[in-house]
């Protein structure tokens, strides 16, 4: 492991948390091949992304998505994390051991010729979230347009979600919080995740990862619709093989990588 | 004879269970009508009728039922004018809120008009410190009525109880000028 946090093992069922993950993420190179034969776009006729306004509820004429060039994410770069808690509010440096983390660095290396790869991890916003299945109360939902998301005033903090997702995506607040973001509200005794920065999404801006991101010069990380055919992430996916984390499970994130 | 009477109470039941229905209407048309409010809802009746009371009372030199209670005040907020009349505010803020977060939450819309991020950058009470207060104070804006009326609310555990420090002046100074007050009224009304 590098950047992110070395404590996540030790907080998440000891020392083998780093080397199943491994396991995981290398599972999911196998499937790359299959994968781009197997993604396909659902195209609505001609009407691209168009500008919603404030008040006209989320369609499902978009699916929101991640595209992560992991050959093109600096190894020990971390630009996206701070991004994101710098953004929604969830800074590091209380307790090692329940401070939130909506995404994370991972590394992953070939034990047999020695090459590595790091790509950050966050919510996968699945197609059919297993996190949603699971809750009890209906706060676990998605979007219509494919944003995976916690309601949090009917959350209880069951956690169900957070063992249910394969991606390790879900933190718990265990601490009293004081002076949230207005946009990005957290509190005790709720279940978080990225929430694919909905608010920035809701008024036609992009994720701060993906801004931090290009902000840096390696542009590793696009975002945008992959139900519309003219947008750039769709042309890339449908241009180049890409793979998703754990395609065996058949969830379709929307989160996409290439490179992997 | 005995038809008559069913339904004469089967009307009675589609009548009260209208009025009660009335501040939901009210809130889904968008514009809340204090006035035909008032004088449907049962409660806010009630209240009229303990207004008059207090008046008559006050007339008659006895003194008002309020004497010797702490009534609350609560502050007023920076801007000049709030989203609907202050009657209407007092009753049915709750069902603004609840309506507004849902629609937020679950479908995205982000129209400002009944945000509670508004209500938190325009109700602001600073402390000694020249600083807005959280909810922690009892001075803050909702604790004021909240802690009179022994009503506890959950919202500042997950949403801030101030406005952060970068837009702790979204709103025109009280007796700002005209124009930028009615730039944001227009804004609001997106």
């Amino acid at each position: 492991m590098s950047g992110g946090r070395p404590a996540t093992g030790a907080r998440r069922g000891g020392g083998n948390a780093t080397s199943s993950r491994r396991d995981f993420l290398r599972g999911a190179g196998a499937f790359t091949v299959t994968l781009a034969a197997g993604v396909t776009l659902m195209a609505y006729g001609e009407t691209p992304a168009a500008a919603r306004q404030p008040g006209e509820p989320v369609t499902s004429k978009q699916r929101w998505g991640l595209l992560i060039d992991v050959s093109r994410c600096g190894d020990g770069c971390t630009a996206c994390v701070t991004a994101c808690a710098e953004e929604n509010g969830w800074k590091q440096g209380g307790n090692p051991l329940t401070d939130a983390q909506w995404i994370r660095k991972v590394t992953i290396r070939n034990p047999k010729n020695g090459v590595t790869r790091s790509a950050p991890v966050m919510c996968q916003h699945c197609a059919d979230p297993p996190c949603v299945d699971v809750c009890p109360t209906g706060a676990s939902f998605k979007r219509a347009d494919g944003i995976v998301l916690v309601d949090k005033h009917t959350c209880i903090g069951c956690r169900y979600c957070m063992l249910a997702c394969p991606y390790k995506a879900r933190s718990f607040v265990h601490e009293p919080l004081q002076d949230q973001k207005p946009y990005a509200p957290r509190g005790k005794g709720t279940v978080e995740s990225c929430t694919m920065c909905v608010h920035r999404v809701d008024t036609g801006r992009i994720p701060a990862c993906v801004e931090a991101c290009s902000a840096t010069g390696n542009g590793a990380m696009l975002f945008g619709d992959l139900n519309d055919p003219g947008s750039e992430i769709s042309k890339r996916v449908a241009q180049y093989p890409t793979s998703q984390i754990r395609a065996d499970l058949g969830l379709d994130p929307g989160v996409r990588y290439r490179n992997l | 004879m005995k038809s008559r009477i069913v339904i004469i109470l089967l009307l009675s039941t589609v009548v009260i269970f209208w009025l009660e229905a009335a501040p939901a209407r009210a809130v889904e048309s968008g514009l809340p009508k204090t006035g035909t409010i008032g004088a449907v809802a049962p409660s806010t009746g009630e209240a009229k009728i303990c207004t008059a009371e207090l008046r008559q009372m006050s007339r008659s030199g006895k003194p008002p039922l309020t004497a010797g209670v702490n009534v609350p005040r609560p502050p007023k907020g920076k801007g000049e004018v709030c989203v609907a009349d202050t009657d209407y505010m007092r009753r049915f803020h709750m069902d603004l809120l609840a309506h507004q977060r849902d629609d937020t939450v679950r479908e995205g819309i982000r129209t400002k008009r009944f945000s509670l991020k508004e209500c938190i950058a325009c109700h602001v009470v600073n402390g000694p410190d020249a600083q807005p207060v959280t909810y922690d104070n009892p001075n803050h804006f909702c604790r004021v009525c909240h802690d009179y009326t022994g009503v506890k609310i959950r919202c500042f555990e997950c949403h801030a109880s101030r406005p952060p420090l970068g837009l702790r002046s979204t709103l025109p100074p009280q007796g700002g000028d005209a124009k930028a007050l009615a730039r944001y009224l227009k804004d609001v009304e997106q």
